[in-house]
């Protein structure tokens, strides 16, 4: 037994020992330092699996040497390790970040427990994107989600609302999760399997009442996840009222890892034989992923509370990840692949902007970023680039994103598409432009709670600037993410058998 | 001597390098301003070396990075844009002269600031000039808009606030609403965005044939920057920026940068002759002439003056328009000249603008009777520069109206003839007013003494001028306008090659 062939399985043991681990450590720095050095770890061991698969294809680890489809299977091929890199590297940047703001927003006694419970989550996040068993994927989800609630509840400390926020997506995602499980049990009843490649096989020619009601089940509860308009009415209050590293984590994470898990089941499970699948494609998620684009882009548009907007656009942001993985084509999903990384580089990076703004004034509110370009400079730079970075200005990742999508609309023949998508934009400008006119071209307030603010300390101001990086590296240099993706919808595609 | 394509990198980043010297200089004007002009003049050089090599009938260019496949970075410069490359450096030199005649004089905040922007935008407008691609056209064109944000909303009141937003907003929301989808699907039919002698999608007629005039539309409008109508309100609303702005970017750099793509578009994309065929582009030919006219009129009806200026740019941004959507070689032709003389003409009469401003705080025509006969240089550039505007001889502007006309004539469309001399007799009651006016008029306020009293048409000893680098620039312009006039044979046989001649 030598290390590179336990590899696959590190990425999740390595934060889930290390949770518990971090409960024994005292107050203060320790737990911090912990936790972002698992981060770190974990993100380190992503890379080398992207670097495997990449060499060498899919990687079938199996747990505890029990063979699929009996024992639990960890199935890595190009798209999950793309989203194992992308979570723990965003862990990696928003747990280095998270030391100053998380004193200042959530109980000193909490921190033990707070980081604990981060840990948790990332492993819960890591383990869904690296399972290839439909019922681990389960599990997996409620341990991220669990622990999720534990911390949009710890944001009580500076708003109660963060306790009925917490309760609400507790609600929420646990009719989701219901439903997944459901779902899942529906489809065991049809086939006797649960790992996915096997569900895969068994599947095939099954169209019967209870494959078509699980799919339904699994659809609709991954929905509620992944806060599909308009199953989102959880995720605005979750993430405003939640600390903001936290904020900043599963915005850039949670919802991606969910719209993974979409992808997994329509291509990798169902594939294009079922013809309910194109049916979802067109019926649902293509509609609903344009009404998302558009309903919550201009809800956005009257928010007050620069967390709130910012999680408006995430509903929306959705919207375009589920309207490039309905073309089903390799154009649309590259576009859908792609813009889950660039998305959480850019949400992550605004997240921690404002975090930084509410560690200097204590509110999200729009007035608290008056004049701020005078007094936080830096931050209001982090905070514009990746605001550009939304709207889809060249050079930014979102950019990339934009363009795999509107290439993937006009070549599917769904030009208005194109048009609805450079639109929902256009109003992304206007949301972001109203705060960077707030930060640029207002005077500061003299007095008021506001008018001390100044630069945020440099251990946030790194860790976000990386991420800012991130989103102009990549924008300029696609051969990581854009090349990667293509391999990964090439794969997945040829799996789900073509074009519907 | 550098080679040409060096120049090319070397002109994109020496102005950014300007900008990093403005910004450490911050403290010191002196030496700060002395960067903006070495820059200029460095950047100068470059842009005419590129020039010189291009009329020898070298496509000097070079490659940055691909981004995604087949959308690469990339440069080269042709004719076209080896011209707009030299007129946007050459006047960025003359108007970073002004500017500091005008920023100082006006005591002005932030211009640091001021400066550094300056420069990021000539840097854009380099690569737009160079852009071997669509792509990095729309890449360079994006940051040109972001640049000159700043510069729009320098006074940062609330009135500057609101032209800033109608500025960034008319601009990105026509350049990512109209001008990217364009491009994507222009990439879709063709698999490549790239600059085609003939055109691209000339060489995938079977699939573009039918989409040719949506495409011309989604361009002729997305390229916000071009202010046709009814994508100009932007024009207008900055001018609440200081008036160096106004000349350099508002009627050279920026909406310069616009109807430049449109040209570059029509020649490199579409191909005139695929528009000639498929008669795509008269619709937009109608849109323009209809552009130049009511621009005209409402230019007449305002008495602020850079308003009346603002407007009388959109009309003029309108003849390159047309003369590109008349999809014939002298239409063409002249819609390149008009890139040359409008810039030289609307610049004078910009400066003189804000001499005026400066030596006199006046902002209203009506208020400017009179005035010619204290700032007779001002007001004798502003002539020379409005003559041009016109049309008349011996000044450049008459030379793109003669082409327009010659275009026209080989479309067949004498109606446009009719436009363009009604558009000129307009201009004569709008433009030339103002320094017959000021000259032959006594001011308007009640009391106030005939100025020149004594007989002397010119009171010599009671000039009231602006400073000495307010004036300097809009008269070397305005001694531009009549060169060019007799120089336009070399250009002619510069962008020959635009048209396939050469």
């Amino acid at each position: 037994m030598n290390l590179a062939e336990q590899l696959p399985v590190l990425p999740v043991i390595i934060p889930l020992v290390a949770a518990p681990i971090t409960l024994l450590l005292p107050q203060g720095r320790a737990p911090h330092l912990w936790a972002t050095l698992i981060s770190w770890l974990t993100f380190a061991v992503s890379i080398a699996l992207v670097a495997m698969v990449s060499d060498a294809g899919v990687i079938s680890y199996h747990l505890g040497d029990w063979a699929p489809p009996l024992g639990i299977e960890y199935r890595i091929d190009m798209a999950n390790a793309l989203v194992l890199a992308l979570v723990s590297g965003i862990g990696a940047v928003v747990f280095a970040f998270a030391y100053r703001s998380v004193e200042r927003e959530v109980d000193p006694r909490q921190s033990t427990f707070f980081y604990c419970a981060m840990l948790i989550c990332l492993t819960g996040l890591m383990g869904v994107t690296i399972t290839g068993d439909a019922f681990n994927i389960f599990v997996f989800l409620e341990i991220s989600s669990l622990s999720t609630y534990a911390l949009i509840a710890m944001g009580a400390k500076s708003d109660r609302r963060a306790l009925t926020a917490a309760f609400n997506y507790l609600v929420m995602g646990t009719i989701g999760a219901t439903f997944f499980v459901i779902g899942i049990g529906l489809l065991y009843q049809a086939t006797g399997t649960l790992n996915l490649a096997d569900l895969h096989d068994r599947l095939a020619g099954q169209s019967n009442r209870m494959v078509e009601a699980g799919f339904a089940f699994i659809v609709v509860g991954i929905g509620l996840k992944l806060a599909m308009f308009p199953l989102h009415l959880w995720l605005p209050n979750a993430y405003t009222y939640a600390p903001s590293a936290v904020s900043a984590f599963i915005a850039a994470t949670a919802t991606k890892v969910a719209v993974y898990v979409l992808i997994r089941f329509f291509y990798s499970v169902f594939g294009f034989d079922f013809a309910f699948v194109g049916h979802a494609f067109t019926y649902v998620l293509l509609p609903l992923g344009l009404a998302g684009m558009f309903i919550a882009s201009l809800v956005a548009l009257f928010q007050d509370d620069v967390k709130r907007m910012l999680a408006y656009s995430s509903v929306a942001q959705i919207g375009y990840m589920l309207l490039g993985l309905s073309f089903a084509t390799v154009e649309g999903l590259t576009a859908s692949l792609v813009h889950i990384l660039n998305h959480a580089l850019m949400k992550g990076a605004l997240f921690m902007a404002v975090a930084c703004v509410v560690f200097r004034t204590g509110s999200h509110s729009i007035q608290a970023f008056a004049g701020l370009a005078k007094r936080m400079p830096v931050t209001t730079w982090a905070f514009i680039l990746s605001g550009l970075s939304l709207i889809g200005v060249p050079l930014t990742v979102g950019f990339i994103s934009k363009w795999y999508l509107l290439t993937a609309a006009f070549a599917a023949g769904h030009g208005y598409a194109a048009f609805l998508i450079v639109a929902s934009s256009l109003i992304a400008m206007v949301y972001i432009g109203r705060v960077a006119e707030m930060m640029l071209l207002r005077e500061p307030p003299s007095e008021g709670p506001y008018a001390a603010a100044k630069e945020a300390p440099m251990s946030m101001l790194i860790p976000m600037w990386v991420l800012v990086a991130a989103n102009i590296y990549f924008g300029v240099r696609t051969d990581l993410t854009g090349d990667l993706a293509v391999r990964a919808a090439e794969a997945l595609m040829l799996v789900a058998g073509g074009a519907p | 001597m550098i080679s040409p394509g060096l120049a090319i990198p070397l002109a994109l980043w020496v102005p950014l390098l300007g900008c990093l010297a403005i910004w450490l200089l911050d403290k010191s004007p002196n030496l700060r301003e002395a960067a903006t002009l070495i820059t200029g003049a460095i950047l100068f050089a470059l842009t005419v070396t590129i020039f010189i090599a291009v009329s020898t009938g070298q496509r000097p260019g070079f490659q940055a990075l691909e981004v995604i496949d087949g959308l690469p970075i990339a440069f080269q410069a042709e004719p076209l844009g080896a011209l707009f490359a030299v007129i946007a450096s050459g006047l960025w030199l003359v108007n970073s002269v002004y500017s500091i005649g005008y920023m100082r004089a006006g005591n002005e905040k932030h211009q640091t600031r001021f400066y550094m922007s300056f420069a990021v935008a000539i840097s854009a407008a380099i690569g737009v000039a160079y852009a071997a691609n669509l792509f990095t056209l729309f890449i360079f064109y994006e940051v040109l808009t972001l640049s000159t944000f700043p510069l729009v909303t320098h006074k940062g009141d609330e009135k500057a606030r609101r032209g800033g937003r109608i500025y960034l907003g008319v601009l990105m929301a026509t350049s990512i609403g109209l001008f990217l989808p364009a491009i994507v699907w222009t990439y879709v039919i063709t698999g490549s965005t790239d600059f085609v002698e003939g055109g691209l999608l000339a060489q995938h007629v079977e699939a573009a044939g039918p989409i040719v005039g949506i495409l011309l539309g989604l361009y002729a409008f997305g390229i916000g920057k071009a202010a046709l109508m009814p994508a100009h309100p932007w024009l207008p609303n900055a001018m609440v920026a200081p008036t160096p702005v106004s000349a350099f970017l508002h009627a050279v750099a920026v909406v310069k940068a616009g109807v430049f793509a449109i040209l570059k578009i029509v020649v490199y994309i579409f191909g005139i002759d695929l528009l000639k065929d498929t008669g795509a582009s008269i619709p937009f030919m109608w849109i323009a002439a209809g552009s130049i006219l009511l621009a005209s009129a409402i230019a007449m009806n305002q008495d602020n003056l850079k308003a009346r200026l603002a407007y009388s740019t959109v009309s003029q941004l309108s003849y390159i328009t047309l003369g590109a959507m008349l999809a014939t070689s002298m239409g063409v032709m002249g819609g390149a000249m008009q890139i040359a003389a409008h810039a030289l003409g609307k610049m004078t009469l910009f400066m003189c603008a804000g001499a005026i401003y400066v030596a006199h705080h006046k902002t209203l025509i009506s208020e400017m009777r009179g005035l010619g006969r204290v700032m007779p240089f001002t007001f004798g550039a502003f002539f020379l520069g409005a003559m041009s505007i016109v049309g008349l001889p011996p000044m450049a502007g008459s030379w793109p109206k003669f082409f327009l006309m010659l275009g026209a004539a080989d479309a067949g469309q004498l109606a446009i003839i009719a436009v363009l001399i009604v558009s000129s007799i307009v201009n004569v009651v709008y433009l030339l007013s103002i320094p017959v006016q000021a000259f032959y008029m006594n001011p308007a306020e009640e009391g106030a003494k005939p100025q020149g009293a004594g007989g002397a048409f010119i009171d010599w000893g009671a000039l009231k001028e602006a400073p000495i680098l307010c004036i300097a620039p809009p008269m070397f312009t305005a001694a531009g306008v009549i060169a060019l006039f007799f120089f336009i044979d070399p250009l002619y046989r510069f962008l020959l090659p635009l048209i396939g001649g050469g």
